[in-house]
């Protein structure tokens, strides 16, 4: 009896040594690239560190100063909330429209998925760079048309109100990626669904209702999330179009804050950079690194938790 | 496993990983121990990245080895601050000996958190009286408190570039020297096409390059901050004083909308397309390297240098100026301190080597030798900006613990202030006197 319990012992030690092994690569990977910097981020933002001298603890004061005293602070939270919600919302709905379209499309369809997914390929600062151009207020083509036809040209990425929805137009130009995610999963959607739906008279809008958006709801639900994600950490276009914008491509030593103009286009990740690289301000970018991962956190589970009641899982 | 083993594990670990987070911070050496006659290779970083500035360094750089053939120089060019601020952070062998940086607004930043050794021990070493070489506006932007923790390396001086050409069709004889015959002159030299402009006489906004809040404020001699270091922007009269200048003009000259849309329009400022160049502005507040800038990128018409105009209760301090310049020092975190300082001395303190850098990127000499070198290639429009950098009442903005940023706190004011959003000067002025009081008590 000993014996045997002995050696279903060792085999069960046996099984979770091979687990273990063949866990490692992942758990040292989480180890070191998740919880690590993690944990330090936490306890850097409990300290005053500037990166060259031995961090100091200072207990809550960037925490205070962030959320009281910080004038990005509150700017750059508008501003991403902002980004989250508008440019989340319309990449969405760009990318499921053509998506549905290039998938209907009879003649052409593989030259019309080539022309919405190219811009998908332009690099962000290209991309960026010929937005601005396009929409310069003095000299773009896009005000220079709105002239010609008689309508208001606004000053897009040098006006307040109107970066934000520059940079929307920016993104919905490049939503490429979602297109092609879409068009495979409505591609996967089964015809005799829709024959049936047909056959019992319904109409274009009820089948997409009943049929098309519970079989992609898991696909719209993923859109959304990483969607959420890239908008939380959208750096490199604001700061760009910002730059550019504001005439400052780099100099003779004049520093620049991002945000131009307004802070309109400031975003969190921009301050986070801004406030440890610039600032010599770690303590405090962590905090900003914080209030980041933590508001990435509370959307995806929002959106996990209530996925049904919002999409209509088919569940 | 039992609960109270796990929350002992869980500490443990925290503690753990708390340790080695604070390990990983590294701390400087300070003590320069090797020799400058050992055979060394220097990691020397700098901001130049134009071919004749590259160039310049590089024959700067031989003359120094030619006379040092124990210490190798290896130079990277086209290096942002960011770059190098975490390049010192990092440290290691691939990280910088030397830097030189063209953002004297770090210094307080460098000195403050010790990125950068304090050079008054390697001055000492070699006998050099810092006050008799520099001019002493130069050595308050390089240093913070006490700690010379940078030299200068040449220097900017800014005034004002002008379109003679269009001056003369303007029927303008000489250039304005007080700020209301700058506002008359640069509305003269306005015309207007459609709903913009053909040319403007200046683009006032603070986001027309080098026309920032500090560049016109040294115009009115501010003080930024009490003795007691706490921010003087309510208190000083200069700051409001410039911003209603300012302001004044930007109405005066179609108002900030217009302009800035026509500003939408220019060129880079580093590129030929710079609009002093085409002809869209027909005076700049520039640097001394910006007539060899517009002759470099071809232009047909006559080019002027003046003083930036003063404000007319100051007349008597007409020639002033904002200064600037080129900072060099050693990161402390190198293990070649002593041979870095062989190349510290000699880019900032050997009156040939600075002479002959000066000429080669047309910027104005650091030393008070080199500025008074015959050897100074020195034509009428160079002349202005070397007056401005000797004026005695020429001046720059102080070096802080927080960099740079307390301008930048400031400049926001400024651009609210420009496109009518400030109601109250003076409380907006005293509102930004406590964040510039509270961003600096954290820095330090």
């Amino acid at each position: 009896m000993a014996t045997v319990t002995h050696t279903l012992r060792r085999k069960r030690r046996r099984t979770a040594l091979r687990t273990a092994a063949f866990m490692a690569p992942w758990l040292i990977g989480f180890g070191v690239f998740f919880a690590y910097p993690l944990v330090s981020t936490v306890y850097f933002s409990f300290t005053k560190y500037d990166g060259f001298r031995p961090p100091v603890f200072n207990g809550l004061d960037n925490w205070t100063y962030v959320f009281t005293q910080y004038p990005l602070f509150w700017p750059a939270m508008r501003n991403t909330l902002w980004l989250v919600v508008v440019m989340v919302a319309c990449r969405v709905a760009f990318g499921l429209g053509i998506g549905l379209l290039v998938t209907r499309l009879k003649t052409g369809a593989g030259m019309f998925r080539t022309l919405f997914y190219l811009p998908y390929l332009a690099p962000p600062v290209a991309a960026t760079l010929a937005f601005v151009f396009l929409l310069n207020p003095g000299t773009g083509p896009a005000n220079t048309l709105l002239d010609a036809v008689g309508l208001p040209q606004p000053g897009w990425f040098t006006d307040a109100d109107w970066s934000k929805p520059a940079l929307t137009m920016l993104a919905v130009w490049g939503v490429g990626d979602l297109m092609v995610i879409f068009m495979a999963a409505l591609l996967d959607v089964p015809k005799e669904q829709y024959e049936a739906a047909e056959l019992d008279g319904a109409g274009a809008w009820q089948r997409f209702r009943h049929i098309t958006l519970p079989n992609i709801s898991p696909i719209i639900l993923f859109a959304v999330v990483t969607g959420v994600i890239q908008a939380m950490q959208y750096y490199t276009q604001p700061l760009v179009a910002g730059k550019v914008a504001a005439g400052v491509i780099g100099g003779s030593g004049q520093q620049f804050e991002p945000g131009y103009p307004d802070k309109s286009t400031l975003t969190l990740p921009q301050i986070v950079y801004n406030t440890g690289f610039q600032r010599f301000d770690y303590g405090t970018a962590c905090v900003l690194a914080l209030v980041l991962f933590t508001l990435c956190m509370a959307f995806t589970a929002l959106l996990m938790r209530r996925r049904g009641g919002l999409i209509g899982t088919g569940d | 496993m039992p609960r109270i083993s796990r929350l002992t594990s869980a500490a443990a670990l925290a503690a753990a990983i708390s340790v080695l987070a604070t390990a990983c911070t590294g701390s400087s050496g300070t003590t320069a121990s090797d020799d400058p006659a050992d055979e060394v290779t220097l990691n020397f970083w700098h901001g130049w990245s134009a071919p004749s500035e590259v160039k310049a360094i590089e024959e700067n750089i031989a003359r120094f080895t030619a006379a040092h053939p124990n210490i190798k120089v290896k130079v990277t060019g086209n290096m942002t601050d960011d770059k190098i601020n975490q390049a010192l952070r990092a440290g290691g062998d691939k990280a910088p000996d030397v830097v030189s940086s063209f953002t004297t607004d770090s210094v307080g930043k460098f000195c403050n958190s010790g990125a950068f050794v304090d050079l008054n021990p390697f001055l000492a070493k070699s006998k050099i009286d810092k006050a008799k070489v520099f001019p002493q506006s130069l050595l308050n932007y390089t240093q913070f408190k006490g700690n010379q923790c940078t030299l200068p390396l040449l220097n900017d001086a800014y005034g004002l570039v002008y379109n003679k050409d269009a001056f003369k069709a303007a029927g303008i004889t000489a250039p304005p020297k007080t700020w209301s015959e700058f506002t008359e002159v640069a509305q003269k030299l306005t015309r207007t096409k459609g709903d913009s402009y053909e040319q403007v006489g200046l683009m006032p906004t603070f986001h027309g390059y080098e026309t920032t809040p500090m560049r016109l404020a040294a115009q009115w001699s501010p003080t930024y901050f009490t003795p007691d270091g706490k921010s003087n922007l309510a208190a000083d009269p200069a700051f409001a004083k410039m911003l209603a200048a300012q302001k004044d003009l930007v109405a005066k000259l179609g108002g900030y909308e217009k302009l800035e849309k026509f500003r939408a329009s220019f060129g880079d400022e580093w590129g030929a397309e710079h609009p002093f160049h085409k002809g869209q502005v027909a005076m700049q507040i520039d640097g001394e390297w910006r007539p060899n800038m517009a002759k470099e990128a071809g232009v047909t018409f006559e080019i002027g240098t003046a003083p930036l105009p003063v404000p007319d209760d100051q007349a008597a301090d007409y020639g002033k100026g904002y200064v600037s310049g080129t900072i060099m020092g050693i990161a402390s975190g190198s293990r070649k301190q002593n041979a870095a300082w062989e190349l510290v001395r000699y880019m900032t303190t050997d009156t040939e080597a600075v002479v002959a850098f000066a000429n080669g990127i047309h910027n104005v000499p650091s030393t008070l030798e080199a500025l008074a070198s015959p050897k100074l290639r020195v034509d009428e429009n160079f002349k202005t900006f070397l007056d401005i950098a000797r004026h005695p009442k020429s001046s720059t903005t102080p070096p802080q613990a927080d960099g740079g940023t307390y301008q930048l706190t400031f400049t926001d004011l400024a651009y609210r202030h420009e496109k009518g959003a400030v109601g109250d000067l003076p409380a907006a002025l005293a509102t930004t006197d406590a964040q510039i009081d509270t961003d600096i008590a954290k820095a330090e």
